[in-house]
């Protein structure tokens, strides 16, 4: 059963006050220079364009900058209609992180921790699309420190696919951020990254959860740059 | 007008009359044919990059030394940039990374700019050549040290100190010169690198010529004479910017294009074992800043050292 309900209220843009929405343009904006200028992100369309069609973005998670890295390449005019979801306890923690998570990138916060949340992240997901949203989302569910590409992919994914299954699901893999900054450090270096956009992945009649994940996986997992010895 | 002036002016007048005829050649090409053709695009889209290059590069000589140290230090941390992208590199040489593109990068520019030549010739091929791998050191990991070491080092080398030596011309002038005149030999050098590279690349293809290094690059001995011919033609209607004669002209032109098709095989080299084509695509229709200086990086060490050494014997 889905309530309709947010976990996390995430304020309207279109009711906050003009100069808030105006920082929260700015902001954004100096955020997309700072990721061109350092990293001279490249969009890298493979198997879809970059359309205006109503999208899921699934992406490989290795860094705090993975989203802002994403948000950054899409064009204005489809950024603008894209959210992140993402961790209210991160996005929350403090009153500078609120305004980043919840002005500039209009973040669908979700409460990760299972057993204490009262509501359920999925029906803030499925609202967001609902409104005509497309999302970010990073199906491993945190960042990935190991040496495999990815992580087991959480259910949220396939709980999309099959409730809003007219949603383009979007691989997106995320190449080369975590040498910028590795976990620990706290200088960023400029070197080069690149998003790559893959086939759109949907869910086969009659095929279940574990089966559609892994698919999934290898999907993004396959638009892995050949990395050299 | 002094004539230092006057001679800027009358080389961006003869460049823009160059690209302009370019421009017009590639637009007649463009509507002739019914179907955009790929070819036709990538030569418009070098040739608009090379606008953008040149309205540059005249504007930062007319703002005067600063303008094109700043400009060749961005093009270095560029370049720099694709180099590290594709280096051996692990978690521990993190420091020394940042520290080459925040710290040293801008303390060889800025020897470039208070023209301290001793420190500037020595601090990056001595001074952090023996003390950076020692940052490396600190972080406990020999995983592939010397790979990654070497690798940073090789970087610096060519993305930093033999491209900051491209700025430094400016410095290279007689004292019965009138000051600033070195500028012009920053742009004779990248004209005549350019123009080597280009005649080259057009009069090799299938004339049947004896290929360099088969599988690296279809340059051909045949068609490296021939940019080497093209470099020393244009370096002698050049002459008059230089400090050189007529025949001087011509010969460092030579020169400079001899070291700059030996460099651009050495980067092609590199690019082939890591599997790349282009080093970024931030140029449009050049591929990156590297694929673009290549040759301009490799030509003026010995450019610089070549004029240095001339002046000191004649």
């Amino acid at each position: 059963m889905m309530r309709r309900m947010t976990s996390v209220p995430a304020p309207e843009p279109a009711r906050l006050p003009a100069w808030r929405r105006f920082a929260a343009r700015v902001a954004g904006q100096a955020i997309v220079l700072f990721a061109r200028a350092i990293t001279a992100v490249h969009a890298d369309w493979r198997g879809v364009g970059p359309s205006p069609r109503q999208r899921v973005y699934f992406a490989n998670h290795v860094s705090n900058g993975d989203m802002p890295m994403i948000w950054s390449v899409l064009p204005q005019h489809l950024r603008l209609k894209t959210r992140p979801v993402a961790a209210a306890d991160y996005w929350l923690k403090s009153p500078l992180r609120a305004f980043a998570g919840g002005e500039v990138f209009r973040a669908v916060l979700i409460d990760r921790r299972a057993g204490e949340r009262t509501d359920d992240p999925m029906a803030a997901i499925l609202q967001a699309l609902d409104e005509g949203a497309s999302l970010i989302i990073f199906p491993e569910g945190q960042r990935n420190q190991g040496p495999d590409p990815l992580l087991p992919f959480k259910s949220g994914l396939y709980n999309i696919a099959s409730a809003r299954p007219e949603v383009e699901l979007v691989p997106t893999w995320i190449a080369n951020l975590n040498s910028v900054m590795p976990k620990g450090e706290i200088i960023p270096l400029p070197l080069m990254c690149s998003v790559i956009f893959g086939e759109p992945v949907t869910l086969r009649e009659g095929e279940d959860r574990r089966d559609f994940l892994t698919r999934a996986a290898a999907a993004l997992a396959a638009l892995r740059p050949e990395v050299r010895p | 007008m002094s004539p230092l002036m006057r001679d800027i002016a009358l080389l961006a007048l003869a460049v823009a009359l160059v690209l302009l005829a370019l421009t017009l050649v590639g637009e007649r090409m463009r509507a002739r044919r019914a179907q955009p053709d790929t070819a036709v695009e990538v030569f418009m889209t070098r040739v608009d990059s090379w606008w953008a290059m040149f309205i540059l590069f005249t504007l930062a000589m007319l703002a005067g030394s600063w303008a094109i140290i700043l400009l060749f230090a961005v093009a270095s941390f560029a370049a720099l940039r694709e180099f590290y992208t594709y280096s051996a590199r692990t978690k521990a040489d993190h420091l020394s990374l940042a520290l080459a593109f925040y710290i040293i990068l801008p303390v060889q520019f800025l020897l470039v700019f208070f023209d301290l030549q001793r420190a500037f010739a020595v601090f990056i091929p001595v001074g952090v050549f023996l003390l950076l791998p020692f940052v490396s050191v600190l972080r406990g990991s020999t995983e592939r040290f010397l790979s990654r070491v070497s690798e940073t080092q090789w970087g610096l080398m060519i993305a930093v100190f033999c491209l900051s030596h491209i700025p430094a011309l400016m410095w290279l002038q007689r004292p019965d010169q009138e000051p600033g005149r070195g500028m012009l030999l920053i742009a004779f050098l990248v004209l005549v690198v350019q123009t080597g590279d280009l005649a080259a690349f057009y009069t090799g293809r299938g004339r049947g010529w004896k290929r360099i290094v088969p599988g690296l690059s279809s340059k051909t001995w045949g068609s490296a004479l021939a940019g080497l011919a093209a470099a020393a033609a244009l370096g002698l209607v050049l002459f008059w910017i230089t400090p050189f004669g007529p025949f001087g002209a011509a010969a460092m032109a030579a020169v400079a294009s001899l070291a700059g098709q030996v460099g651009h095989l050495v980067l092609r080299a590199i690019k082939r074992d890591r599997g790349l084509r282009d080093w970024s695509h931030l140029i449009p229709g050049q591929g990156g800043f590297l694929d673009q200086l290549d040759s301009v990086i490799f030509a003026a060490p010995a450019f610089f050292h070549l004029t240095r050494l001339w002046w000191q014997t004649g």
